[in-house]
């Protein structure tokens, strides 16, 4: 088991700045993962760490040993995990997984065994004999798993393994993967866009744009306190809302930021609360079974058209007629401030 | 009502494509007197045996030319030529796709463009060259000549095959502890078998029905392939000897036809593939 220590990491493709200077200090046995959308440069930053990519420029150490220069992927002592999961279609999956195995020449017995026991542990022992081609999705998934436990890798490296699952199987196959990490507690790097997948695995999330790092924290630092409105807006689902009030007691220019969560009916809150009263002029309520989404306009805002949500729970049955306004309301203490120029975060 | 009606294409297909066959069939058989009356005699059937069937064109072809000799001549120069190109273009087109970054694909065009220049263009320079080697009138002359044919178009092939096999599957293996030389000789082959089984017909096809070169470089009877030897032999100045060209093109066709149906799925993969991605 090893840490990573990233140091100032650049890749250049052309004119592209992939990973534009990325420093980045990965724990020992943490799950962390890259979150961005495509083209943010999460799955370049990870296939350096495999040594698939050479950097531009800077360090990556993997378990205290500088990797960056001339160390193949096969001596970095990783494993990895391709979305399209990257099985030989013309062997069967225990050859598939005897592959890495085979590679360094282990003894035919002892690859039996291994094979063998990384197949229990991701229940897949009945498909061994089959071929990739006949196996679902989620058992592809599970193979090309087993192929990257059986090495004993120092660092697992996973580029979107979820991504080609339907939702449904998508939630089991994530709760699986933290536990199966949690039990052999190895080095993770997880690439993903989805900041659902992000908050549910991740020890810590690194927040990726344009190659360079916003935010790394842990899921709730990130959705709490973003650094920044990319931040805010990226992680979390709706986005976090942003408005400028033109709060004569902030200074000028100052974006306020709250959670769709956090903005209820004013009758809602206690007496004794410090609110942030809003009017809010409802367009339409959107029914969702445990939430309700209300889209509408905050009338003190600067842009009276900007959209704004509010993700009321289930238990707040008041009705909210359309194309009204209602007094809504944000506890000062979850109100966010941002600098509307530089999206930067701005104390209160 | 409409399988009906893709029953009766699919009849019309096979009887396009199987009559050539049938022809050639009955055309071999056939005595001289009922193959040529038709001309003369307008009630006269042609697609029917009107006399007996006869085996005397085939004993013609067989006792009369040197066509077995031919026929050996072109496995020689077809298996010389399969083995040249499989060894030059897989691993040409392997590089181009993998290696070379974005100039490999400009590369494989230009490649390819030099396909596109015709034999009869190219014949002159080639003589002179097969004779600055003293090959003329010798097989290994095609042998030679027929990979700057097929090695461009195969280079190109298993550059658009290599398109659709997944760049993972090769970095999977190097991050599962093979080197990048050994992915190249131990896991990428066995990847794009359909793509060197496509590599193996084309070239396979083109030499077989070459003309221009072995018209070119062999003068000797004995040296020549199936595909000069035949017309020049069975065409005699204005007299065809229809009976026999027809069985000379029998007897090859129809092992080749096996053959193909045996491949036609992997074939028509591997063409697809780098049709469609290409």
């Amino acid at each position: 088991m090893a840490g990573i220590e990233i140091r100032s990491l650049r890749k250049q493709f052309g004119d592209l700045h992939a990973v534009d200077g990325v420093d980045l200090s990965i724990r020992d046995g943490e799950f962390l993962v890259l979150l961005g959308s495509s083209g943010s440069g999460k799955t370049t930053l990870l296939r350096m760490i495999a040594g698939l990519e050479r950097p531009t420029a800077g360090e990556i150490h993997i378990g205290g040993e500088r990797v960056d220069g001339d160390v193949p992927p096969r001596a970095r002592g990783i494993a990895m995990v391709f979305q399209s999961y990257a099985l030989y279609p013309h062997r069967t999956v225990f050859k598939n997984i005897a592959f890495p195995l085979e590679a360094v020449r282990t003894p035919r017995k002892q690859i039996e065994e291994k094979v063998r026991w990384a197949a229990d542990m991701f229940s897949i022992t009945r498909y061994l004999d089959r071929y990739p081609r006949q196996l679902s999705g989620g058992e592809r998934q599970r193979v090309a798993l087993c192929r990257a436990l059986v090495r004993d890798p120092k660092v697992f490296l996973l580029d979107e393994p979820l991504a080609n699952l339907d939702a449904k199987l998508r939630n089991t196959a994530r709760d699986d993967l933290k536990r199966f990490q949690r039990r052999i507690q190895t080095t993770t790097v997880y690439v993903t866009h989805d900041q659902v997948e992000a908050m549910g695995l991740g020890d810590r999330i690194v927040v990726m744009e344009h190659g360079k790092v916003r935010q790394v924290g842990t899921p709730q630092e990130v959705y709490e306190d973003p650094v920044d409105t990319f931040v805010a807006t990226f992680v979390g689902q709706p986005p976090m809302n942003l408005l400028d009030l033109r709060d004569a007691s902030l200074p000028a220019g100052t974006l306020v930021g709250f959670r769709p969560e956090h903005l209820l009916p004013r009758s809602v809150f206690g007496p004794g609360e410090d609110l942030r009263t809003l009017r809010f002029s409802v367009r339409r309520v959107e029914y969702l079974g445990s939430d309700r989404y209300v889209y509408g306009s905050v009338l003190e805002s600067a842009a009276p058209d900007a959209t704004v949500i509010a993700k009321l729970p289930a238990n707040i049955a008041l009705a909210i007629p359309e194309g009204e306004t209602h007094e809504f309301a944000v506890p000062r203490r979850l109100l966010r401030y941002f600098d509307a120029a530089t999206g930067l975060r701005r104390p209160p | 009502m409409k399988r009906v009606a893709l029953y009766a294409a699919a009849l019309g297909f096979v009887v396009f494509a199987g009559f050539p066959f049938y022809w050639m069939l009955v055309t071999t058989f056939k005595q001289n007197r009922d193959l040529y009356v038709g001309a003369s005699d307008l009630s006269h059937i042609p697609w029917i045996f009107n006399d007996p069937p006869t085996l005397e064109h085939v004993k013609l072809l067989f006792g009369q030319t040197d066509f077995p000799r031919w026929v050996l001549n072109t496995l020689l120069v077809v298996a010389a030529v399969v083995v040249i190109t499989v060894a030059v273009a897989v691993p040409a087109g392997y590089s181009l796709a993998r290696l070379a970054g974005r100039w490999g694909e400009r590369m494989g065009m230009g490649i390819f463009f030099t396909y596109l220049i015709p034999p009869t263009l190219l014949f002159v320079p080639f003589s002179r060259l097969v004779s600055l080697l003293g090959l003329q009138n010798s097989l290994a002359s095609l042998i030679l000549i027929y990979p700057t044919m097929t090695i461009p178009f195969c280079t190109w092939l298993v550059m658009g095959f290599l398109r659709s096999v997944p760049w993972e599957i090769e970095e999977q293996a190097m991050i599962d502890g093979y080197s990048r030389l050994a992915v190249i000789l131990k896991v990428a082959p066995r990847l794009i078998v359909p793509g060197i089984l496509t590599v193996v017909v084309f070239s396979f096809t083109l030499v077989m029905q070459e003309f221009v070169y072995a018209l070119t470089f062999i003068s000797s009877v004995e040296k020549m392939t199936v595909s000069l030897g035949v017309p020049i032999a069975l065409v005699r100045g204005d007299v065809y000897h229809w009976g026999a060209l027809m069985a000379a093109a029998l007897f090859i066709s129809i092992p080749l036809a096996i053959v193909y149906n045996l491949f036609i799925d992997r074939f028509i993969q591997g063409f697809t593939m780098g049709a469609v991605k290409g």
